[in-house]
């Protein structure tokens, strides 16, 4: 008995430097070495973009994926943490932003964020399903038309522009090289945060809350509190993306947290698989490309630039209908398919 | 498993319902209950679907609110306690359909049922084998013979793999008291052979109610026993006086049942 103990640990992924897949240091070194080869409009716009909304959208993916909730307000939350760094920094709206500096914004920013998404929380996680939806979609249109109309703190419809990134050791943070660095950097941050929390009591009960909320408040887990913690983190998460992206966009407004927005971070997280961290990144590379160059494949094809947005909700449409579970779903089952027998239907890896 | 602590065992009854009744809408679940289990005691309840077992067991873990009475837990009362709370007191059940993480491994799921009772139920840190929690969690899985699936998904378990799981979660923690909901249902008779071992074992203090439409596995593990009917309990004894009770025989146990 013991002597198959073992052989199951063994077979157990861990933590440590040697049991990480190939795959990653593959990947790993291509995204770090990458700046040496492209131009630094793929590393600021392509990249730097997609990597920003990605953590966003991971934000949703954690809280979808492992909680079961999907909330449409995660790009209110990354919205708020902009507008707060713009309103307690530096911007060209002088008559309302404070100046503070950049040690003392971006804690408080974050600080702010985490409660307001701790309260939304606090509030969905009364609803199921698609109540949890529309509480979050009312919350998001709630907060756009409130920055739209108030003139006293968000400026109204104009925003902020000009919201910098701090020259930290003398680096400015918005060249090509150095954003790609700054945001691949809190992708892979968020990415593996998540990764590990997943093997961590909080997230191991987070799925269970998922699976069966019954079953755990039968176990002796307090449900409410396990999904509005997960609300809080996933609040943190967004934040750091939201402020990213107001540094990458060196400007905030509402049409940055509009309706539209909001749902393109659900389009984002399910396209590449709501069940998988990595899928918000595949998803947002995907979003990213279409939204640069479906304008220039249309206009060649003789359609209107405008049709893009078309291209993306048929593609939503089609992931949708055929995986569930996003691009990566569709990856897992071409690759079960390939090693199935066609003749026998059996799969190929049990052979000798 | 530690013993509960000697001074919380001092009350007179591990459970004590008083006058405990269940409404949905028109419908009458539960009406009247009156129930004295003491500590350690085994407790079967029996009686046709219907009867209002499995509401019984819904009140007592406090899955919803009784209409009206109250429920004594070692002598406090719990009726406004939600489930959480119960639980870490030492109250534990296993359901009728199986309600288990069927996304997780089996030893994922002892772990999640062994952490809700205790401290770090929001920890952040990784969980290592090496953890006394995991430990403990592998112990309960060994224990009801589910070694071999160690690491195996439980949507990849056999339906009577499952049942066992279930029972390793109740059994999870330093529970006091046990509610099983039909756990022989649909096992083998091997494996119902495994679960009367299981049961009959449990340690001293450790006190349960089972339902179980199987009479050999109720009467054997069972100290007294209760019958219900129609949300009511009409019959309570030993297990020798139910069994030779002519009402009992002529509505449950048919007359070739001896």
């Amino acid at each position: 008995m013991v002597a198959v103990d073992r052989t199951s640990a063994a077979e157990r992924p861990r933590g440590t430097l040697d049991r990480v897949p190939p795959a990653y240091w593959v990947v790993g070194v291509l995204l770090l070495v990458l700046p040496a080869f492209v131009s630094p409009f793929i590393l600021f716009q392509i990249m730097g973009w997609s990597f920003v909304l990605g953590l966003i959208a991971l934000s949703l993916t954690f809280l979808g994926g492992y909680g079961g909730m999907v909330s449409l307000a995660q790009m209110t939350f990354a919205g708020l943490a902009g507008y707060l760094v713009a309103i307690f920094g530096d911007s060209a709206v002088d008559t309302i932003s404070q100046g503070w500096p950049w040690w003392a914004v971006i804690p408080l920013a974050l600080i702010l964020t985490v409660l307001f998404a701790t309260l939304v929380g606090w509030l969905a996680v009364r609803t199921e399903g698609i109540y949890t939806i529309v509480i979050t979609l009312a919350i998001a249109a709630a907060f756009f038309y409130f920055t739209r109309q108030n003139y006293d703190i968000f400026n109204g419809f104009q925003g902020f522009n000009s919201v910098l990134p701090p020259h930290l050791f003398g680096v400015d943070w918005r060249g090509g090289v150095a954003f790609y660095y700054l945001s691949l950097f809190w992708a892979a941050a968020g990415y593996f945060l998540v990764l590990y929390l997943a093997r961590a009591p909080f997230g191991l009960a987070l799925q269970g809350v998922r699976d069966n909320p019954r079953r755990m408040a039968a176990l002796g887990y307090n449900v409410t509190a396990h999904r509005v913690a997960a609300y809080a983190l996933a609040g943190l998460i967004a934040g750091v993306g939201g402020i990213l992206l107001t540094w990458q966009s060196s400007q905030i407004s509402p049409g940055t947290i509009a309706i539209g927005p909001a749902i393109d971070i659900l389009v984002i997280a399910v396209v590449g698989g709501l069940r998988h961290p990595i899928g918000a990144f595949i998803g947002a590379l995907i979003y990213v490309l279409l939204k640069i160059f479906a304008v220039d494949v249309l206009v060649a094809l003789g359609l209107s630039g405008e049709r893009f947005q078309l291209l993306i909700g048929l593609g939503f449409l089609v992931i949708v209908f055929f995986s569930p579970d996003g691009i990566l779903g569709l990856w897992d089952k071409l690759r079960a398919s390939m090693r199935r027998d066609p003749l026998t239907g059996r799969d190929r890896s049990d052979l000798p | 498993m530690n013993a509960a602590p000697a001074a919380r065992q001092a009350a007179d009854f591990a459970l004590e319902l008083r006058d405990v009744s269940k409404r949905f809408g028109s419908l009458e679940a539960l009406a009247g209950i009156e129930m004295r289990v003491g500590p350690g005691e085994r407790r079967a309840v029996l009686g046709s679907n219907g009867a209002g077992k499995t509401t019984l067991f819904n009140c007592i873990t406090g899955d919803f609110a009784p209409t009206t009475g109250a429920i004594r837990f070692f002598g406090e009362d719990v009726t406004a306690f939600p489930a959480q709370e119960r639980i870490r007191r030492g109250l534990r059940r296993t359901y009728q359909i199986s309600l288990l993480f069927a996304g997780l491994s089996v030893i994922d799921n002892v772990y999640i049922a062994c952490r809700g009772v205790s401290r770090g139920r929001f920890s952040f840190r990784r969980v290592r084998r090496s953890d006394a929690l995991m430990q403990t969690a592998e112990d309960l899985v060994r224990m009801v013979h589910l070694d071999d699936a160690m690491q195996t998904k439980v949507s990849d378990l056999s339906y009577g793999q499952q049942r066992q799981l279930e029972i390793a979660m109740a059994l999870s923690g330093a529970p006091r008291f046990i509610l099983f909901d039909e756990p022989a249902a649909g096992l083998s008779p091997t494996e119902r052979a495994d679960l009367v071992a299981l049961l009959t074992g449990l340690p001293g203090h450790v006190g349960f109610i089972i339902i179980e439409h199987d009479m050999d596995v109720a009467l054997r593990v069972a100290d007294r026993v209760t019958m219900m009917h129609n949300g009511r309990i009409f019959k309570e004894g030993r297990p020798a006086e139910i069994e030779d009770d002519p009402e009992v025989q002529a509505l449950y146990l048919g007359g070739g049942h001896a």
